[in-house]
């Protein structure tokens, strides 16, 4: 056992004793299952005698917040114990995790990786329920998860269409020909150094561009249905697209070069079967870089006038009409998918640059 | 103009079985300290069918010289013919293999592909490139590695790749520079004495170019020793060893008075002293 897990099973262990301790002032019966897990939690103290396996750790750190959660509605106004069970529960989940990663480093505990930041997230959330409730937080300063869930749910066909609206439509749409136009005229730039001194300067002049300002001249020149939103996210992607792929098409060095020198290859050989496969690690981060570029530009713009429907549209209206949790809602939709936008593309960088060093260690 | 003028002198010009032919040869870089003479009148012959080693220290202008064969630098004056076209011409034409002190394989294609890489520039048909692909690998001793990636192999395998990619399109030329200077002295005699077989199997003309004494005597009918400020020519060597050369032909007398003769001809360049 480290250092780290001998701490965190001592104190996790000595909160529950003494918070067993102080929940006897309250009659038996309430909160029984809060109780039982003071218990089960000062038992576990006897690991220092007896061996306790690291699933042990996870159920009693389970069943910690099954009962923190069951004890929120019993226990209002919430005494200190129900805190105490809080911050053991935290500690016993933190203890499990450490195990199970040394387990994992070891060679003992294969294929149970995800475990961990699932944990992590659920444990965030734990805490951000319990102390959002358990402290009666103002739902306009932060609602509860259960609560934000609840919405997402309930809200179901409005989120579907602002998804459509502003994801499927203008985010994509602005996405692939932002990038696109990036990488041709990076490949301009690269066939001619007059297009490159006058090109580069105003490709990094656009990028300078607030996308305050530009977004409601958008509207103007597009209107307000999703083109102007795909316009604002060209003239944000263009730029990374641009500069990535030109310096990607230097990447290559002078041998591999010289190489092709020898075998009189034409420039668009040398193109296809060097450079732009040389460039694609540069041309696959400018891609990352816009996915989340893409849907923070969609979103804003669609604050400067837009149909009634949009994730930016319902962002900026609900948050006039105190409606906060939908609010939540909609950026954790953002995020889930600006997640799998991200993720997905990582996924395809992974299978083309598979020969790069820092791709190629990695199973 | 250099370019039309040797064009125009062929005729009575170098012998027809000459594949390399120097005449006054220079070239000079300039740099921010001034012009640095990277080759000067540099005057060679190189027949078809010889092994020709470059040697002497950093600087004299010996990877210079077979860049300048390659097309890969521009010669200042003087004229330089390969199979009795320019350079340019001869790069064209795919003349030459070039086979670089790196091997500067692909790490996004295998072994195999490598190998093809020229043959898909070159247009092969797709039935040719694979009878070719499979005759090289198993001419460098490589057969059984196609569907490794580069980065898999070990340096000296990596290298034989490299050779076997300059071997592929059969140009009658391989220019090597310095393919074994990375490597160790143990996986470097192996190489050696491939090379030697590959090149009586092959009757190409290799140049090659090192700075170790033993390798160019070892491999060579002809040494060219160079000297250094400026990069020149100080002797030609024409070797006395037998075409069929076990390793350890390297402790016979005459490859000891050969070896002699080289160090002399450095000694003579001022190779040995010390650089200000």
């Amino acid at each position: 056992m480290s250092q780290l897990q001998y701490y965190l099973a001592l104190v996790a262990g000595g909160l529950c004793a003494a918070g067993l301790a102080l929940s006897f002032a309250t009659p038996l019966e309430t909160a029984l299952v809060l109780k039982a897990f003071l218990a089960l939690g000062f038992l576990s103290l006897l690991r220092f005698t007896l061996p306790l396996g690291l699933w042990a750790d996870g159920a009693v750190a389970a069943l910690g917040a099954v009962a923190v959660l069951a004890g929120l509605a019993a226990l209002d106004p919430a005494p200190p114990f129900f805190w105490m069970a809080l911050i053991a529960t935290w500690l016993f989940a933190w203890l499990f995790v450490e195990r199970l990663a040394a387990a994992i480093r070891a060679g003992r505990a294969t294929g149970f990786g995800m475990l961990i930041p699932l944990v992590f997230g659920v444990s965030i959330l734990l805490f951000w329920e319990v102390v959002t409730r358990g402290t009666h937080v103002p739902q306009v300063i932060l609602p509860p998860p259960s609560q934000v869930w609840t919405r997402l749910i309930a809200s179901l066909p409005t989120l579907w269409a602002d998804f459509q609206q502003t994801f499927l439509k203008a985010v994509l749409a602005g996405y692939i020909m932002g990038c696109a136009a990036g990488f041709a005229v990076a490949i301009l730039v690269d066939r001619s150094p007059f297009l490159k001194a006058g090109l580069l300067p105003t490709g990094n002049f656009v990028s300078a561009l607030p996308i305050i300002g530009i977004a409601p001249i958008m509207v103007m020149w597009f209107g307000f249905d999703w083109q102007s939103k795909a316009a604002v996210v060209v003239a944000m992607t263009f730029f990374p697209m641009l500069v990535n792929t030109v310096s990607g098409l230097n990447a290559a060095s002078s041998i591999e070069r010289d190489l092709m020198r020898t075998y009189a290859a034409n420039y668009w050989q040398t193109l296809f079967k060097l450079r732009l496969p040389a460039a694609a690690p540069f041309i696959f981060n400018a891609l990352k870089i816009n996915s989340t570029l893409a849907l923070i530009g969609a979103i804003v713009a669609e604050f400067f006038g837009t149909p009634i429907v949009g994730m930016g549209f319902r962002i900026s209206t609900e948050v006039g009409r105190l409606n906060i949790d939908l609010v939540w809602a909609e950026i954790a939709m953002a995020a889930v998918a600006g997640s799998a936008f991200y993720g997905v593309i990582a996924l395809v960088e992974r299978s083309v640059t598979f020969w790069h060093p820092s791709v190629r260690g990695r199973a | 103009m250099t370019t039309d003028l040797s064009a125009a002198n062929m005729d009575k010009g170098p012998p027809p079985q000459a594949v390399v032919s120097a005449q006054n040869l220079s070239l000079t870089f300039g740099t921010n300290d001034g012009p640095v003479h990277a080759l000067s009148d540099v005057n060679l012959t190189i027949a078809k069918g010889e092994f020709v080693s470059f040697i002497g220290p950093s600087g004299c202008g010996k990877t210079t010289f077979l860049r300048t064969i390659a097309d890969l630098e521009q010669p200042s004056s003087g004229t330089l013919s390969i199979n009795g076209m320019t350079p340019r011409q001869a790069r064209e034409t795919r003349a030459y293999g070039y086979v670089f002190q790196a091997p500067a394989l692909y790490p996004w294609r295998t072994i195999e592909k490598n190998v093809a890489l020229p043959l898909e520039i070159m247009g092969y048909p797709k039935a040719e490139q694979a009878q070719r692909i499979a005759r090289t690998m198993e001419l460098v001793n490589l057969a059984g590695f196609e569907q490794k990636f580069p980065w898999q192999l070990s340096g000296g395998m990596q290298q034989r790749a490299s050779i076997a990619r300059a071997l592929a399109f059969d140009a009658d030329l391989l220019l090597m520079d310095e393919p074994f200077g990375a490597l160790d002295e143990i996986v470097r005699d192996h190489l050696n004495s491939e090379l030697l077989k590959l090149w009586a199997a092959t009757n190409k003309t290799i140049c090659f170019v090192t700075h170790s004494i033993p390798e160019a005597v070892y491999l060579s009918t002809k040494i060219v020793v160079m000297s250094p400020r400026p990069g020149r020519v100080t002797d030609v060597i024409e070797s006395t060893l037998p075409k069929e050369r076990p390793l350890d032909i390297r402790e016979t007398p005459e490859f000891l008075a050969i070896a002699a003769r080289v160090r002399d001809g450095l000694r003579a360049g001022h190779s040995y002293e010390d650089v200000v």
